[in-house]
């Protein structure tokens, strides 16, 4: 029988465990941070190509005048008035719908976890249509200023009860499969669409044009009032999750595990719940639902970054944002001046993307 | 000193543990053995306060597990839970700094005591292998460092009172089994109060001071091991005949009593 005081003495390397090996502290931190200022510029770059191209072209210059407030005064209407909102939504939603992806994936501890695929997307879709449907004669009691929230507000509820819904399907199990987490997804996203479909066919022509506008929009409606609610809605569940970095990675030992390792477990899953709701409600309310951006984004920054969500976070905001921007703009250039649907580019960017991701499990578990 | 009585538990309307009552002392290293079922793993989770029980109390020097939180608890006593996994490959040493979340960065090295941990349980050389990629032993051995880990962290804030492991020898081969039990001693040794759920009566034999035998929900024998592995004791509670023998150097020896196969 070994000595109590000699450390286990079994393996191959044993030799070399006897002194105190040099653990990888900050290995790995340089590259990240590179990595990281990397997703930033493209992410600049890409906004300002939002700002610069369309049907009028605007050089850099232009358009850097434009936003000093010293270019010319048609320059700066199209900048400042039409693409800045627009750019500052896709950037928020963008990066609010990658976010929310990373939180619930980390939380319910499966990489499929997207919100419209698990249906919080189509939740958040369902308070926004009730908003528009139902919503007028109570938006008419309301004070004007507080109108413009009726929308984000609604869609809120509804992303959030979806959230709440999925997560109690989670505790019931301890962990929740992947099948049974997209099958909900699918329940969860018929039943959102056939309320939907009631609402659209029991609407009035009035209704039916602001649904219409609404479903197709995109980001195309910005204007600063609707982009400034959202952004911020967006800014504030963006900072919450972030703090969850720390939290999200103790919940990868499993709820039980996270819990005696000292996490409230309960609270940060109400937190992340929350915030995901309001990012992915703030955003579907404003631009409709955009599917697969947190899907795809938390993917490759895994890819880049790692695991660990204090650079993982980040990084897949950054990534979101970067996704929608250049979605935005493809859609913008690709058939001018039509403009299809934001939702349509990430649809073809983030189907082939998922089935890739289904395909590779599939092998993998085989 | 960590106190439970008068601890009942139900589940689905049975009681799985039923008016029970046990003390865990600092330096002191037990033993909870029984058959399938008779309610270790629900006494671990009701000592370590992750399941509050039907009746009765539990108190952690004098105060009431309840009352300290998740944080609270996770300073005073660690817990390796039965078959611990991680979702996300994170690199060795990473999932071993996880153990000290509880305790404020400022105030310990981590990186220090994360490659102290991996040491004690021989894993220094995996520190930066992707948590996927272990076997299945290395897997239990890391996990059982991220706990000491915790245990480490939480004496440096005043706490460490207590080591909690279910079932931590269940994966591994005889070698690996002697290691942990013999990590877990260490901790012994330093003052932790340690609770061992161990199915391998020969371990706790070698290992515990003191064995608490459970059958149905209760406690049906306790003391040092040799007052509690009897032969006859044994053949009652498991239902099967059992030997007690001593081995060539005094040790116990308990296997089952059968004839040779034909």
């Amino acid at each position: 029988m070994p000595a109590p005081s000699t450390p286990m003495r079994l393996s191959k390397g044993s030799e070399m465990d006897a002194s105190l090996p040099a653990v990888p502290a900050r290995r790995g931190w340089p590259r990240a941070s590179w990595i990281l200022l990397a997703f930033a510029a493209a992410t600049l770059l890409l906004a300002l190509a939002g700002l610069a191209l369309g049907p009028v072209r605007l050089g850099p210059g232009e358009v850097l005048s434009a936003l000093a407030g010293q270019g010319d005064p048609r320059a700066e209407a199209i900048v400042g008035g039409i693409r800045a909102p627009r750019v500052a939504l896709a950037a928020a939603v963008g990066a609010g719908l990658a976010l929310s992806g990373t939180a619930l994936q980390g939380v319910l501890r499966n990489p499929l976890a997207d919100p419209g695929l698990i249906g919080v997307t189509a939740g958040g879709a369902l308070g926004a249509v009730g908003a528009i449907v139902l919503g007028g004669t109570l938006a008419a009691t309301l004070p004007a200023p507080l109108r413009p929230w009726l929308l984000p507000i609604a869609a809120f509820l509804g992303a959030g009860a979806a959230t709440a819904f999925v997560f109690s399907l989670a505790r019931r199990g301890g962990g929740i499969h992947a099948a049974t987490l997209i099958l909900a997804g699918v329940a969860v996203n018929a039943i959102a669409g056939a309320v939907i479909g009631l609402m659209i066919y029991a609407s009035t022509d009035t209704q039916l044009r602001d649904l219409t506008f609404w479903t197709m929009g995109g980001l195309g409606g910005a204007n600063w009032q609707v982009a400034g609610i959202a952004t911020a809605c967006i800014a504030v569940a963006l900072v919450g999750l972030i703090r969850l970095a720390r939290a999200l990675d103790l919940l990868q030992l499993g709820e039980r595990a996270a819990w005696t390792s000292g996490l409230e477990v309960e609270r940060v899953k109400r937190a992340a719940g929350l915030w995901s709701a309001l990012a992915v409600g703030a955003g579907t309310a404003v631009a409709g639902p955009i599917g697969f951006i947190g899907l795809v984004a938390p993917h490759l920054a895994r890819l880049c970054v790692g695991h660990g969500h204090r650079l993982l976070a980040p990084a897949a905001a950054l990534l979101g944002a970067a996704l929608l921007l250049a979605a935005d703009l493809a859609v913008r250039l690709v058939v001018p001046p039509a403009e299809p649907p934001v939702g349509l580019a990430t649809a073809l960017i983030g189907g082939p993307f998922f089935l890739w991701l289904l395909l590779a499990r599939i092998r993998r578990d085989a | 000193m960590l106190e439970a009585c008068g601890i009942t538990l139900m589940r689905g309307g049975r009681a799985v543990l039923d008016d029970l009552a046990l003390t865990l002392r600092p330096g002191e290293c037990t033993a909870l053995v029984g058959p399938n079922g008779a309610g270790k793993s629900s006494l671990l989770a009701v000592l370590s306060g992750e399941l509050a029980p039907a009746r009765g109390r539990v108190t952690l020097a004098g105060r009431p597990l309840s009352a300290l939180g998740a944080a609270g608890l996770a300073k005073a006593r660690a817990v390796l839970e039965q078959a611990p996994s991680l979702s996300a490959p994170f690199p060795v040493a990473e999932l071993v700094a996880l153990g000290m979340a509880a305790v404020p960065r400022a105030t310990i090295d981590e990186h220090a005591l994360a490659a102290r941990a991996m040491t004690a349980v021989g894993i220094a050389h995996l520190a930066a292998r992707p948590a996927n990629r272990l076997s299945g032993g290395e897997r239990a051995r890391a996990h059982l460092a991220r706990v000491l880990a915790q245990l480490w962290a939480g004496r440096t804030a005043g706490g460490g009172h207590f080591l909690m492991l279910d079932e931590p020898t269940a994966s591994l081969d005889l070698a690996h089994q002697v290691g942990v039990m013999t990590a877990a001693r260490r901790e012994r040794d330093a003052g932790t109060g340690v609770l061992v759920v161990l199915h391998d009566l020969n371990l706790a034999a070698a290992f515990a001071d003191r064995v608490v035998l459970l059958s149905d929900g209760r406690i049906a024998a306790e003391g040092p091991p040799s007052a509690v592995f009897r032969s006859e004791t044994l053949s009652r509670v498991y239902g099967t005949p059992v030997a007690v023998e001593r081995g060539h150097r005094g040790a116990l020896r308990i296997g089952l009593d059968l004839p040779p196969a034909a």
